[in-house]
């Protein structure tokens, strides 16, 4: 039972990642894409932990922290870039 | 007591997957992007967090080990995941997304005190 509801948790999450990967293609400006991918991100960690307890190991558990990490500094950059045109800024006169 | 805990663990599971599905939908059905970015960002935190309060249990109670790498990607994702949300919805505004049809207030157009704005 503990099982197989792990299972239908792991076919919920990845319907979902499938929705976002829709939105990811179809999505009519930039920010919707940056946004599904940030969500697939979260998804992706979520798959991690079901995963390891499906596993039943501790060894995956440093990936949740580092997707997660990942997921928002990539978020960042995107918004940056979108907003002022650079990611990294050299001129100190403005 | 372990199948009490298992039953715990399979409550916080099914919360959060049945919520990353619920972000999943209104990123989908809705129709701009301010509204996709509310469902993604507060839906999706939510969820996440409770898949991984259910593995930190299941680790701790049933293989007797504390993992504290899961304590604090819950907190970091508490963390960023709002933060992630407010810069890609100032960053879709400053660039010059347009709101839903039928929304009818855009206070942030008539404010004096915005800048940013590219023409």
């Amino acid at each position: 039972m503990f099982h197989s509801a792990i299972l239908i948790a792991i076919l919920c999450i990845a319907l979902a990642m499938l929705g976002f990967i829709y939105r990811a293609i179809k999505g009519p400006t930039i920010p919707d894409r940056v946004i599904a991918l940030d969500a697939l991100g979260i998804n992706l960690v979520a798959l991690t932990a079901l995963i390891s307890i499906v596993l039943d190991t501790n060894a995956f558990l440093e990936v949740i922290l580092l997707i997660g990490i990942l997921a928002f500094i990539g978020t960042v950059a995107f918004s940056k870039f979108l907003e002022k045109g650079e990611v990294i800024e050299n001129d100190r006169d403005r | 007591m372990i199948e009490i805990v298992k039953l715990i663990v399979i409550l916080f599971i099914m919360i959060g997957a049945f919520l990353n599905l619920v972000a999943a939908l209104g990123v989908i059905r809705l129709p701009d992007v301010y509204t996709r970015n509310h469902a993604a960002s507060k839906a999706s935190a939510l969820g996440i967090m409770s898949i991984l309060l259910g593995t930190f249990l299941y680790f701790y109670f049933i293989n007797h080990h504390f993992n504290s790498r899961i304590l604090l990607g819950i907190v970091f994702f508490f963390l960023t995941t709002p933060v992630a949300g407010h810069l890609i919805g100032r960053a879709s505004y400053n660039s010059g997304v347009k709101l839903w049809d039928k929304s009818v207030q855009d206070d942030l157009k008539n404010s004096k005190n915005h800048t940013g704005i590219r023409e």
